[in-house]
């Protein structure tokens, strides 16, 4: 069947469209998704889905145990409790909440404890700044969670369900991370299609599916979960005989969620008519590209729009959008570059002393490609400076030059966009 | 090599000598307290079962045996990082009879929150095994003091029925014996060396189960394993009442305290002995109320032990001893004396 034929099991006008904000949209779909425990602490722009979610539980609309914790390292680490007793868990956070969580992070991801946190981007103190960037989603890039990047509010909706579902995977158990720009999403109407209650209840299997274990004390597989009838230990010293053990199922889960991305993705669609590429990558125009611009959450959009415009003049440019941050998908990223002349990473934050975090990764990639097109890394939009059409279209311009030069010295390949002086 | 077998424990009806806690889902029963030992050591095991490694003479893995001896069903144990921590759960091996788990040092107390949280979700929706399911967390002074003060104080307010047990070893042992909030004054650690200017360390403990008390929780008291029987009776109180409780159990390090490994018990009765550490109970009903071996001195204040008593057997108060230090102990005397009159002010069961 090909794709203009699918009729999804909930079209349109079976879908019901509301007008929410990001962070509304994620609250609304955290509602939906049958979530045991939400625990969590406010920070400008993540609030309103803090506040959205209170009035849910204060209107008898969830079973959801709402815990007001006095910090987001409590919010995380309540999170890790409540995942580790078998339910479903939901945080969301910003900026400082993010570094103040990041040690239990890394512990969420070693005791392979499934839920969900939603990351609504802003710019990392000093100078304290609410506005978006990405400087908070680069901290936790490397605490082995499954990073999805929304690109509009319809997106953060539908990704915040997918997240459970690819979280709980029995192939995964990860925990997972929604994405979305500060104030560019999390403040900002849209029109969206919800689907109902049930169809996400179903979407999800129903209440969180507990992982089983094998410990050489039960003869049978037992709940992974804190289970007063085959009672575990979580969270163990594990020196070197053992840690390095430990680690490296993490890294191998974390390849196969690449799988389960695309796969929950194809499902969605299936059953929504939405879906955001493969699921990992979003190209537009990519293909016969000569030059391709990477970019990742709500500034797609915008690259998009002028991509439009270049190409109706000729000039064949391209914009491929990650979607997946976590698990890098070096392999669409080979594949999709394979023809481009020129790649130009957009990176919404910085890493001083060294190019951007998805520039690096994005070289990572292209090391491995035949074509070896010219990169070159873009910082751009940090504390939340606008990223308007002209700018793309003097960075593109810029770009069209470099190609016509056929090379870029080292002391150019980091640039910034849109700063002053 | 010397190889020694461990001594045949002998059981004569009832349970084997050590087992893995397990309830079946919808199991009823609740665990009765027994206090008559022969009873006891028939039918009761405790949670923490032998092989773990903590130190000879330790008196945290006493606090943890008594406190589950205490347990009344279905329960889960949360520990944050410290000597407990790591000495109990080396993986792949675990020292726990129940389900248990250790997320970070100072966050015992908000992985409680959540794990509360998750029972209460689960029994709202039908999803819980049992009827209830009690959570306990054990943590170290520097988990409960310093670190961890945040987080056990957000679980308080926002009443999490949980009870929180603090073994107070007064250091941060599993680091190497560094003062913490909880330290006494005057006490040598890696942190308060004893120096010719600084005789140890120079502020007094914190007076953290009054501050407990001021979180006007429904349960919060004092406790050693040296005085077993209101331990057990206190621990049960904290897990019968509704919402957080808190036990403050005293608990003697021989590494960290520098005495004898064979004195552990010892040196904790010396401390309630001395009015160093009263034993003591508090609700918002009843207010302070003495126990114990130290509502035994309120009634007669001729049983009250110089301060002298309890440092001398702790190589940690050497320097107390030597005679150019008399002034310290006396200051150390005369704190204790204002503590324990103020108690004794306070709790409506001392005599007037
Ligand atoms: C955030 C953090 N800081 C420091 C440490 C190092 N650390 C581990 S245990 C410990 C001391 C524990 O002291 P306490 O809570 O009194 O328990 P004890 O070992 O004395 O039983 C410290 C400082 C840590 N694990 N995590
Ligand atoms: S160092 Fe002290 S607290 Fe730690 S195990 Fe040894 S005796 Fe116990
Ligand atoms: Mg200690």
């Amino acid at each position: 069947m090909s794709e203009l034929e699918l009729v999804p099991k909930y079209p349109r006008e079976k879908q019901t469209m509301i007008n929410v904000n990001g962070d509304e949209a994620i609250a609304y779909a955290v509602k939906q998704s049958y979530v045991d425990v939400v625990a969590a602490y406010p920070i400008t722009p993540q609030t309103i889905i803090v506040e959205k979610f209170s009035e849910f539980v204060a209107n008898g609309e969830t079973h959801t145990e709402f815990v007001a914790v006095e910090s987001e390292h409590s919010a995380m680490s309540a999170c890790v409790g409540a995942a580790a007793s078998g339910a479903r868990a939901f945080t969301a956070t910003s900026s400082q909440g993010l570094a103040l969580m990041v040690e239990v992070l890394y512990i969420a991801s070693g005791l392979r404890l499934p839920m969900v946190l939603a990351v609504v981007n802003r710019a990392l103190s000093a100078p304290i700044n609410i506005h978006n960037d990405h400087s908070d989603a680069y901290l936790m890039r490397d605490a082995g969670w499954i990073m999805l990047f929304a690109e509009n509010v319809q997106e953060a909706y539908d990704t915040t369900i997918q997240a459970f579902k690819i979280s709980e995977h029995p192939d995964v158990q990860l925990p997972a991370s929604v994405h979305i720009d500060g104030f560019f999403l999390s403040h900002t109407l849209e029109n969206i299609y919800t689907l109902p209650d049930e169809a996400v209840y179903d979407f999800l299997g129903g209440p969180r599916k507990i992982a089983k274990v094998r410990v050489d004390y039960f003869d049978e597989e037992v709940n992974y979960a804190l289970d007063p009838a085959r009672p575990l230990s979580i969270g163990n010293l594990a020196l070197y005989d053992y840690y390095f053990e430990i680690k490296v199922p993490q890294v191998l889960s974390m390849r196969k969620a690449e799988e389960v991305i695309k796969e929950v993705n194809e499902e969605w669609y299936k059953l929504t008519g939405r879906k955001y590429g493969n699921g990992l990558v979003d190209p537009f125009m990519v293909e016969d590209a000569d030059i391709v611009i990477i970019a990742m959450g709500s500034s797609a959009g915008t690259v998009r729009s002028v991509v439009k415009k270049y190409r109706e003049k000729g000039v064949k440019v391209g914009l491929l959008r990650i979607r997946s941050f976590r698990p890098f998908p070096h392999k669409d990223i080979v594949e999709l570059l394979s023809g481009s002349k020129l790649v130009a990473v957009m990176d919404k934050g910085i890493g001083p002393g060294q190019y951007g975090a998805l520039y690096l990764d994005v070289a990572a990639s292209l090391y491995h490609s035949k074509s070896k097109p010219i990169l070159v890394d873009y910082v751009y939009g940090l504390g939340g400076r606008d990223l308007s059409p002209e700018m793309v279209e003097q960075m593109i311009n810029n770009l069209l030059k470099d190609l016509e030069k056929g090379y870029i010295l080292e002391e150019e390949r980091l640039r910034f966009l849109g700063v002053r002086g | 090599m010397v190889v020694k077998t461990l001594p045949e424990i002998q059981v004569k009806k009832g349970e084997p000598p050590y087992k893995i806690w397990i309830f079946e889902p919808g199991e009823k029963k609740e665990l009765p307290l027994i206090f008559n030992l022969r009873q006891l050591a028939e039918q009761r095991r405790p949670a923490l079962l032998p092989g773990h490694r903590m130190c000879a003479g330790c008196a945290a893995p006493i606090v943890v045996k008594l406190a589950s001896f205490a347990f009344r069903g279905p329960t889960i144990v949360v520990t944050a990082t410290g000597c407990l921590e790591v000495s109990t759960t080396i993986y792949p091996y675990t020292s726990w009879a129940l389900p248990w788990i250790h997320n970070a040092f100072e966050n015992a107390a908000a992985t409680a929150s959540g794990i509360e949280a998750a029972i209460k979700a689960m029994k709202k929706t039908g999803r819980l095994k049992y009827e209830n399911v009690d959570v306990v967390v054990f943590a170290g002074d520097g988990g409960t003091y310093d670190i961890g003060f945040q987080a056990l104080s957000g679980m308080a307010e926002r009443g999490h029925d949980v009870l929180y047990i603090l073994y107070d070893n007064e250091a941060y042992m599993n680091t190497g014996i560094q003062r913490s909030g909880g330290t006494p004054k005057y006490a040598w650690t890696t942190t308060s060396p004893v120096g010719r200017v600084i005789p140890g360390k120079s502020e007094n403990k914190k007076p953290i189960a009054d501050i407990m008390v001021a979180h006007r929780i429904p349960y919060v008291a004092t406790a050693t394993p040296a005085h077993w029987m209101d331990l057990v009776k206190k621990v049960r109180k904290g897990i019968e009442v509704n919402g957080p409780a808190f036990i403050h159990a005293l608990s003697s390090c021989d590494r960290g305290w520098r005495h004898e490994e064979s004195i552990s018990v010892e040196v904790l009765r010396r401390a309630v002995d001395t009015c160093y550490f009263p034993l003591w109970e508090w609700s918002p009903e009843t207010g302070y109320l003495l126990t114990d071996r130290s509502l035994v001195i309120a009634r007669n204040p001729s049983l009250k032990q110089p301060i002298e008593k309890f440092l001398e057997v702790q190589g940690r108060f050497r320097h107390l001893l030597r005679p150019e230090n008399k002034e310290l102990v006396k200051q150390l005397q005369e704190y204790v004396d204002a503590t324990w009159n103020d108690l004794l002010k306070r709790a409506s069961n001392a005599p007037r």
